[in-house]
């Protein structure tokens, strides 16, 4: 493993962490407003909820080669696929969070005269953390694992060198297991990261890894 | 930009084309595809059905549960795959194992919290009434347990027929052979199954809604069933 660390490991890894930020940082930015949108007016959470349920159900390898035809093989279409699955979880997520804050809560909110702005930012937003910060997670997750299959299109991700290895008469297990286990490192960590970034932000929610 | 889109639409056209020159082809790797992740959700069924139903009758061996979920979204299903072919060998068994090993997470976590988290004043007075532990369970929790259940049987349903193509890579079969295969069947192959890959998920995902719906109690059916997969995600 050591002898592939410079050559093959460490770019795939490289490449992972930013296929996965960029894919990550666009879908927050585009879930975020639109689920404070939905919030504010009722009407779009139900349709926006069934679409992205059957949105996920689509394959991750049949997205991909669907993709092709509209922006080839490049980082585009890579990432086109995995923000529409990191729309999926966090939309919910964050509609579920902000849908949290108890009735009696905002009755007391709008008695001390808060403005419905204030209402929002300063009641809504924080109590919303905990279900913003679980989104995330299971969005940073499930893209990490999704990325693997970007390896199918391009020579790039910790998914490459399974796949080349996978190719040969006898699979190499050495790429198998330190790209794989990378991988999945890579995964808790960051789970791990986003559970204190939680403690940080909200230390009234719960407790432990769930 | 008119010339692109023109592309475009032509590859798509001869992607429809392929799949009308070829249905019998296609049917029969879409079999293929759901012979497989069927073995695989019954493993995973056998596996987690039980073992989450009793954990959670019991309140007991919630880490088992959060365990299960982590699993289920950490392991990314080309990594199990490719691992499993390592330890099991190129085909059908290594790829009925590692779908199996992706659907156990949703089945075992939903099933452990839909009972565990059955009204608790609703379980006391069943057993007020005179009710056995056994009875508790087959006529009060399960009954109650089935939305929330069969969300975990779906979502693990899905994720393993949107997976399965991925396990063409290691001689798994079905619909992914095509996708994986550029060389042989083109572009316009490789596009025709993807669309068929995606049908076969809508599909079994619409299906197992329906049958949900139709197994759930009259008095729970007010709860939304498509809208509530994200409920075990919402953390």
């Amino acid at each position: 493993m050591r002898d592939h660390w410079g050559d093959t490991l460490q770019p795939a890894l490289v490449q992972h962490v930013e296929l996965t930020a960029i894919a990550v940082v666009i879908g927050f930015a585009i879930a975020f407003p639109l689920a404070l949108l939905a919030h504010r007016y009722g009407r779009l959470e139900h349709p926006v909820g069934v679409v992205s349920a059957l949105l996920y159900t689509i394959p991750s390898l049949a997205l991909f080669q669907l993709l092709i035809p509209f922006s080839g093989l490049t980082w585009t279409t890579v990432e086109i696929a995995l923000v529409s699955y990191t729309l999926v979880i966090l939309f919910p997520n964050i509609m579920a969070g902000l849908h949290s804050t108890p009735d009696e809560v905002l009755e007391a909110a709008q008695g001390m005269g808060l403005t419905r702005l204030q209402v929002l930012l300063r009641v809504e937003l924080p109590l919303a953390i905990p279900a913003i910060v679980g989104g995330l997670r299971v969005a940073v997750v499930s893209t990490v694992a999704i990325a693997t299959i970007a390896a199918f299109l391009l020579p790039d991700g910790l998914g490459y060198p399974i796949v080349l290895a996978l190719k040969e008469p006898t699979p190499f297990k050495t790429e198998i297991y330190s790209a794989g286990g990378l991988a999945i490192a890579f995964a808790i960590s960051c789970d791990l990261l986003l559970v204190a970034l939680r403690r940080a932000l909200a230390p009234w929610a719960v407790t432990g890894l769930a | 930009m008119m010339l692109a889109d023109a592309a475009n639409l032509h590859t798509f056209v001869d992607a429809l084309r392929f799949i009308g020159a070829n249905p019998g082809f296609l049917a029969q790797k879409a079999l293929e595809q759901l012979e497989l992740s069927g073995a695989a959700l019954g493993i995973a069924l056998a596996v987690a059905l039980p073992l989450g139903i009793v954990l959670g009758h019991f309140h007991r061996g919630s880490g088992v549960a959060i365990a299960g979920s982590i699993v289920g979204r950490a392991l990314p299903s080309l990594v199990l795959i490719a691992a499993f072919l390592t330890l099991l060998g190129i085909g059908f068994v290594n790829n009925m194992v590692a779908l199996a090993v992706l659907g156990t997470g949703p089945i075992l976590t939903n099933s452990y919290d839909s009972v565990d988290r059955v009204d608790k004043d609703v379980v006391e007075s069943a057993r007020g009434m005179g009710m056995t532990g056994w009875q508790i369970l087959r006529r009060i929790e399960l009954p109650l347990a089935i939305p929330l259940l069969f969300t975990g049987i779906r979502i693990s349903a899905v994720t393993i027929v949107a997976t399965a193509p991925i396990a063409a890579i290691a001689g798994g079969g079905g619909l992914g052979d095509v996708i994986v295969n550029q060389a042989s069947y083109r572009l316009s192959g490789v596009l025709g199954a993807s669309l068929c890959v995606m049908a076969l998920s809508a599909f079994v995902f619409v299906a197992l809604a329906g049958f949900q719906i139709s197994v759930t109690p009259r008095g729970l059916r007010g709860t939304s069933v498509i809208g509530d997969q994200t409920r075990k995600e919402q953390q």
